[in-house]
C-alpha cells in the first residue's frame, strides 16, 4: 500500500468535519474501550500477565535469529515451505510464483495487515489470479476499493447504509438494510468462493518456534475456511511474530482478544502445522509460509526495538484521543493510531511521515493499555527527538525550542521574561480573563480562547509565600 | 546472497551490536533448548469451583448451548428435540466414531461422512474442552475432519465431561501426552462464528456455524 502519511494534516481537517465518520468512531469507542474494561478483570492479575507477555516478546526479539531458525526447522520438517521476503514487492512476487507453481486461478483471503503492507491483491490481479477478501470488513473494502481504517475493525468508518449500497451494486440482489440480512447476503455470496478457491491466503498472528506452526485468531470462521478447504495455503507474516512455545503464545492469547475487542477469547484460534496427511479429507496439500522483513530488522537493536513486541490488538488506537477523532485513514498507511505513528515512520522513513510522531497528545493512554507494555509515548517522544536532531522541524519550531533551551539555562533572564510575559497576558485577558487571539499561536486561538494567566508567575507567588 | 541469508544477517548484526552495547549476554543455545524442553507456563487465572460448572457457565456466555445426559444412547433423542424446538433441519453428518449412535431410531438423518456445504448439522466429538473460557479443542485427522465443525449451520459437539481441563496450558499438556506433536490443525472453538464488522453490532453466524450445541455425555 502506498504511504500517504505525508498528507496527514490535510486529511485531519477533512476527517474532523465528516459527521458519519464521527458517529462511527463513537461506536468503536463505546464497544471496544468498554468491552476491554469489562473483561480484563477476569484475569486476577492482569498486570502480572502483561509483564509476562512483554518478557515473552522480548525473549523472542532478543534472540530472533535462533527462534526463527528453530521455527524454520520445525515447519520444514512438517512439510511447510518457508519463504523469506525482504520487501513487500518480494512477498507479491513469491505469492505470484506459488500461484503459478500450483496452477492457481482463484484465491480466498482472510484478513492480513502484512499483505496490506505489500499491496498483494493488486499484484495477484495483475498476474491473473482472482482474489477475494473474505473477512466481512475486508470484503466490503474490496468492493469499495478502499483501505482499512482500523487493524481489527477495518470498515469501522462505514455505516450500514453505505454497505447496503455497495452490496446492492455488486450482488445484483434487492437492497437490504438490516445488519443480519447484510451479513447473511455476504455469507451466501462468499461460501461458493471458499469452496472453489484453489488457494487460501491468511496472515499469521503468531508463529511458534517449538512446533513450526502458524497461529491465527479469528471470529468469523473465514480464517478456518481458507486454511481448510483450498489445496494451497499461503500464510504471510512479519519476522517479528515468532513466539518460542505453545505456553508462551497462550499467555499472549489471554491478552490479545481482551485488549482488541473485549472478548475473553475469539471464536476460533487455529494452530496450523504442516500439510495434510495422505488419509486426511481436509486441509491443504501445500503450505507456504512467507516471513516478511520490510524494515523490521533495522528496528532490532535500536532504542525503538520494543515496538516489535506489538501483537496488533488495536487497544492503543481505541483509547487514543487523536484516533478517536480522526479515524484511521488520516494516518495515510496500513497502521493507524499510536502504534502506526511509530511503525509507519520506522518502516517507511521518518521523512515521509513528518507529522505522525506529533499526532499525539502524549496523554499516555496508549502506553497504559498496551498488553505487551510498549512504552508508546516514550517512543513517540524519541521520534520527535530524532526529527529535531535531523533538522526536520520547521525553522520557527527549531527557533522556539532553542530560545526556550537558552532561557532555561539562564534562570535570571527566564524569570524576567516570564514575569513580563505573564503580566502582559494578564492585562490582555481583560475582564473575562480569556485571550481571543495570541500572536504566533493562532492555531490555538482560532478554535478556542486561551485562558489568561493571573498576572503573576509561580516564582513570584512562591517567593511571596516564603516571606509571609 | 539470497533473501534468507540477508535477513538473518541483518538480524545477527543488529543483535551483536546491541549485545556489545549493553554488555548483555546472548541467550545461550542451552537456555533456548531448555526453554523449549521445559516450556514454562505464564500466570494463569484460577479456575473457581468445579471445572464442569465453570465450563458450562462460560459456554453460555459465548452463546453456546449445553445439554447434559448420563446416557450416551440418549444423545440422538436430545439432539432431535433441540433441532425440533428450533425448527431446524434434522439432516447432517457425523465423525466416523459417532456413527454407531442410534440416529435413525431418533428420526435423524445423520450420515457418517465428511461434510459438504449442504449439510445442516455437523456432529463431532472434541479432543478436550477448556473450563477457563468454555472452549472446545479439536484435533484434525482422518477420523476427525475439521470441516464437520465448520461448514454446517449447526455444530454439535459430544463431549465426555471428564475431558474438561482447567486451562489451555493443561490442554497442550494433554495433547503432548496423547500425541507426540500437534496434528495439521488444532482448532479452538469458542461459540458460534460471529462478526461485528457492520456498525460494531454482533451478528452470529458469519462464515461458520450459527449455533454450537455441546452435549455433555460420559463415554462408557
Amino acid at each position: 500500500m502506498q504511504n500517504n502519511s505525508v498528507n496527514f494534516k490535510r486529511q485531519v481537517t477533512v476527517k474532523l468535519a465528516d459527521v458519519r465518520l464521527q458517529n462511527a468512531l463513537s461506536r468503536l469507542q463505546s464497544r471496544f474501550v468498554g468491552g476491554r474494561a469489562a473483561v480484563i478483570s477476569e484475569i486476577s492479575d492482569f498486570e502480572e500477565t502483561r509483564v509476562a507477555a512483554a518478557a515473552i516478546r522480548d525473549r523472542a526479539l532478543n534472540d530472533l535469529e535462533h527462534w526463527l531458525l528453530q521455527f524454520e526447522q520445525q515447519a520444514t520438517a512438517r512439510g511447510a515451505v518457508i519463504h523469506w521476503a525482504e520487501t513487500g514487492e518480494d512477498v507479491n512476487r513469491i505469492v505470484v510464483e506459488i500461484a503459478a507453481l500450483h496452477g492457481v486461478r482463484t484465491a480466498a483471503k482472510s484478513k492480513s495487515m502484512v499483505s496490506e503492507e505489500c499491496g498483494l491483491n493488486d499484484a495477484l490481479e495483475k498476474a491473473g489470479v482472482q482474489v477475494t477478501e473474505t473477512d466481512l470488513g475486508e470484503y466490503i473494502l474490496q468492493l469499495g476499493h478502499e483501505a482499512p481504517s482500523h487493524i481489527v475493525a477495518p470498515v469501522v468508518h462505514k455505516n450500514k447504509e453505505e454497505i447496503a449500497d455497495l452490496f446492492a451494486e455488486h450482488h445484483q440482489k434487492p437492497r437490504k438494510t438490516g445488519i443480519a440480512e447484510l451479513c447473511l447476503e455476504a455469507r451466501e455470496t462468499l461460501r461458493p468462493i471458499f469452496l472453489n478457491a484453489d488457494m487460501g491466503i491468511s496472515g499469521g498472528n503468531f508463529v511458534i518456534a517449538e512446533t513450526g506452526s502458524v497461529l491465527i485468531v479469528t471470529n468469523e470462521g473465514n480464517g478456518r475456511l481458507v486454511t481448510t478447504l483450498p489445496r494451497v495455503h499461503v500464510a504471510i507474516t512479519g519476522i517479528e511474530k515468532v513466539v518460542p512455545t505453545l505456553e508462551d503464545v497462550t499467555t499472549l492469547l489471554r491478552l490479545l482478544p481482551r485488549s482488541a475487542t473485549g472478548q475473553s477469547i475469539t471464536n476460533y484460534i487455529s494452530l496450523l502445522t504442516g500439510t495434510k496427511g495422505s488419509t486426511d479429507h481436509d486441509g491443504p496439500a501445500h503450505f507456504h509460509i512467507i516471513l516478511l522483513d520490510n524494515g523490521r530488522s533495522s528496528i532490532l537493536d535500536s532504542d525503538m526495538q520494543k515496538m516489535l513486541r506489538c501483537i496488533r490488538c488495536g487497544a492503543c488506537m481505541n483509547h487514543c484521543p487523536v484516533y478517536q477523532n480522526i479515524g484511521g485513514h488520516a494516518y495515510g498507511w496500513v497502521y493507524p493510531g499510536p502504534m502506526g505513528s511509530i511503525l509507519t515512520p520506522l518502516l517507511g522513513g521518518l521523512e515521509s511521515s513528518p507529522d505522525l510522531p506529533n499526532a499525539s497528545t502524549l496523554c499516555g493512554a496508549c502506553g497504559a493499555v498496551c498488553p505487551v507494555k510498549i512504552p508508546l509515548p516514550d517512543l513517540l517522544r524519541k521520534l520527535r527527538e530524532k526529527q529535531m536532531e535531523r533538522g526536520m522541524k520547521t525553522q520557527r519550531e527549531t527557533f522556539m525550542l532553542k530560545a526556550w533551551a537558552w532561557m532555561a539555562l539562564h534562570p535570571k533572564i527566564y524569570a524576567l521574561i516570564t514575569k513580563i510575559g505573564v503580566r502582559l497576558m494578564g492585562l490582555m485577558g481583560g475582564k473575562d480573563k480569556l485571550l481571543h487571539s495570541l500572536p504566533g499561536a493562532s492555531g490555538w486561538t482560532d478554535g478556542r480562547d486561551f485562558p489568561a494567566p493571573s498576572g503573576r508567575t509561580f516564582r513570584d507567588l512562591y517567593q511571596q509565600g516564603k516571606h509571609s | 546472497m539470497n533473501a534468507r541469508e540477508k535477513i538473518l544477517g541483518k538480524i545477527r548484526n543488529a543483535q551483536l551490536r546491541s549485545k556489545a552495547n549493553e554488555g548483555a549476554s546472548a541467550e545461550s543455545t542451552t537456555s533456548i533448548t531448555q526453554h523449549l524442553a521445559q516450556h514454562p507456563r505464564g500466570p494463569q487465572p484460577p479456575v473457581i469451583g468445579d471445572l464442569l460448572k465453570q465450563f458450562k457457565e462460560r459456554c453460555l456466555k459465548l452463546s453456546s448451548d449445553v445439554i447434559e445426559t448420563n446416557d450416551r444412547a440418549e444423545v440422538p433423542n436430545l439432539l432431535r428435540n433441540y433441532l425440533n424446538e428450533k425448527k431446524l433441519q434434522t439432516q447432517g453428518v457425523c465423525w466416523p466414531s459417532l456413527s454407531t449412535l442410534p440416529w435413525s431410531a431418533a428420526g435423524l438423518d445423520i450420515q457418517s461422512r465428511p461434510s459438504n456445504s449442504h449439510d445442516a448439522v455437523g456432529v463431532t466429538g472434541a479432543f478436550c474442552a477448556i473450563a477457563e473460557t468454555g472452549t472446545l479443542m479439536m484435533l484434525s485427522g482422518k477420523e476427525t475432519p475439521p470441516s464437520t465443525s465448520l461448514l454446517p449451520e449447526t455444530h454439535v459437539a459430544i463431549l465426555d465431561p471428564r475431558r474438561i481441563v482447567a486451562t489451555m496450558e493443561d490442554a497442550w499438556d494433554l495433547m503432548r501426552t496423547e500425541h507426540k506433536q500437534p496434528p495439521r490443525a488444532v482448532n479452538f472453538i469458542s461459540g458460534p462464528s460471529r462478526t461485528a464488522d457492520i456498525e460494531m453490532t454482533v451478528t452470529l453466524g458469519a462464515h461458520g456455524p450459527y449455533r454450537v450445541l455441546v452435549i455433555l455425555a460420559p463415554l462408557g
